[in-house]
């Protein structure tokens, strides 16, 4: 990859060993992906923000990286672990860990979002605009529906965007990366968000390019496509879809018993004590249908509903949060399911789930049993 | 054997035994950064650890925040000594640059399998080669 004299110098470390850093990560990047040279881009949403995520190295390394590194372009950032208004069962450690990342993105002037849906928070740019976004249900929803160009970045090389406003010119950067060479037939009878998450995992392990082609699904509401673009992004490295029935050099059938053996590598308990809504954090329109779902009911169980700041502040507004607390919601927001501390295997053996991504790190992560069941069977099965 | 005409995707040189795996790794959900070992039991590489080893592996997967696991493995002293993936990736690709783990991609023509595992391993990512002679 080609650097200009100015990006040659901070790469040198003339401009100081934050930029440097950055630099260093971009260069890899560039020669990783095949770049040429760098383009200048808009937005950076990073990840690597929850304490349990990125844990003591993070820490320290994100602390001494702020002393000198500035955002240079808008820069919003992913949940934290933890609402710090439910501090309950939160262990003064971690709240104390959790606090100085937040305190290193507010140094470098990042925007406190707190979010792993921008694009429920956010007005969005315009199509065909570069933008660099670790979470990875973002980057999948961005190229996919909206149209803005982004890789599927590394918590570290948006973070480098960041604070040099540029990222590598390749991949899906480029109108021939987004181009699938494979395609997806789809031959399935599509009932609950659920079943779009479980096509996106098996998409997302089953296709080892950047991009891929659904064909079968003829349009998603804006909630299948949050669960469709979060299974993509947890199980694989592809960062975009392509609906219709686009020609593909190679062809993969989706049916009834891949879906079958996703959910079953998925969902490892059949019953939990707990429940959590979100991964992806839910917008106005997911709530409005829990709440309705749970009118005149109230949960049996613990029920966590993590939602974005932005996106709880309007449902308090128009009565949307009062009425999912008073069917025993509680709401956690600025965090998510995937590995909160709220839900560890000292207090809970499994937890019960609609998402195909807090399933696959409860698991893995967080080390608790999952049961995985799609919205309207966690209300008719667990609320009273 | 010496495998040369790799591509360099962080300098540098490291020599370890190889660890090596057709599957690619989740390293925010596999990999505990404190002992180096590979958590996932369904993973091939289950129970083994990356530190100061050679890890040849596809590319990693899945979360964004698996660029800090590299981080962490260096501070924690349980960092591979290098890594060669069949095509690098960016989690790896900045995982490595700030962690100072050499990394080298492998030309395409060579798999996985070129390398065997357990074998000594030298990887000299500026001149883009792999030597691995001795078994140990």
């Amino acid at each position: 990859m080609e650097l200009d004299r100015e990006e040659e110098r901070a790469l040198r470390g003339e401009k100081g060993e934050a930029l440097a850093s950055a630099y260093r990560i971009l260069a890899a990047i560039g020669e990783a992906t095949g770049a040429k040279k760098l383009v200048p881009v808009k937005w950076a949403h990073v990840s690597g923000v929850n304490y349990n995520t990125i844990g003591d190295a993070g820490v320290q390394f994100l602390d001494s990286f702020s002393r000198e590194a500035r955002v240079a372009i808008r820069t919003t950032v992913n949940p934290m672990g933890y609402d710090m208004n439910h501090p309950e069962g939160i262990s003064e450690k971690f709240a104390e860990k959790q606090a100085s990342i937040v305190r290193s993105y507010e140094r470098m002037g990042v925007e406190p979002s707190f979010t792993c849906t921008p694009y429920d928070v956010f007005d969005m740019p315009r199509k065909g605009t570069q933008v660099s976004f670790a979470e990875s249900n973002a980057a999948v929803f961005s190229n996919s529906l909206l149209g803005i160009k982004t890789n599927k970045e590394s918590a570290l090389s948006a973070l480098a965007s960041s604070v040099t406003g540029k990222a590598p010119l390749s991949d899906l950067r480029l109108d021939e990366g987004r181009n699938p060479n494979v395609k997806i037939q789809a031959d399935f009878d599509f009932k609950s968000e659920l079943d779009f998450g479980l096509l996106g995992y098996f998409a997302g392990k089953n296709v080892k390019g950047s991009s891929v082609a659904l064909a079968g699904v003829d349009s998603l509401s804006r909630p299948q496509a949050k669960a469709l673009s979060a299974g993509i992004g947890t199980s694989g490295s592809c960062g975009m879809f392509t609906l219709g029935n686009p020609k593909a050099k190679e062809k993969i059938s989706f049916g009834k018993e891949e879906a079958r053996k996703i959910k079953d590598e998925l969902s490892t308990a059949d019953d939990g004590d707990v429940i959590t809504f979100g991964s992806p954090q839910l917008n106005i329109e997911e709530l409005n249908t829990l709440a309705n779902l749970t009118e005149g009911k109230k949960f049996k169980k613990r029920c966590m509903i993590f939602c974005s700041r932005a996106i709880h502040n309007q449902a308090v507004k128009i009565g949307l949060a009062g009425r999912l607390e008073k069917a025993g919601g509680e709401f956690m927001c600025d965090s998510c399911t995937c590995l909160t501390p709220y839900v560890s295997k000292e207090n809970y053996d499994s937890v019960i789930t609609s998402s195909v991504k807090a399933a696959y790190y409860m698991n893995s992560s967080n080390k608790v049993g999952v049961a995985l069941k799609d919205m309207k069977t966690i209300v008719k099965e667990y609320t009273q | 054997m010496k495998i040369s005409g790799c591509r360099k995707i962080v300098g540098g040189s490291g020599e370890g035994a190889a660890l090596v795996s057709s599957q690619p790794i989740n390293f925010l959900a596999m990999v505990d950064a404190k002992t180096g070992r590979i958590t996932d039991e369904k993973h091939e590489l289950f129970g083994r650890s990356l530190k100061d080893t050679v890890l040849v592996f596809p590319n990693a997967i899945g979360s964004s925040v698996g660029a800090y696991v590299f981080y962490s493995l260096r501070e924690s002293g349980t960092a591979p000594a290098a890594i060669v993936c069949t095509k690098a990736d960016i989690t790896t690709a900045s995982g490595c640059a700030i962690a100072r783990i050499p990394v080298v991609d492998l030309p395409a023509k060579k798999p996985i399998s070129s390398i065997k595992g357990g074998t000594r391993v030298r990887v000299d990512a500026d001149s883009g080669t792999i030597d691995s002679n001795r078994q140990i």
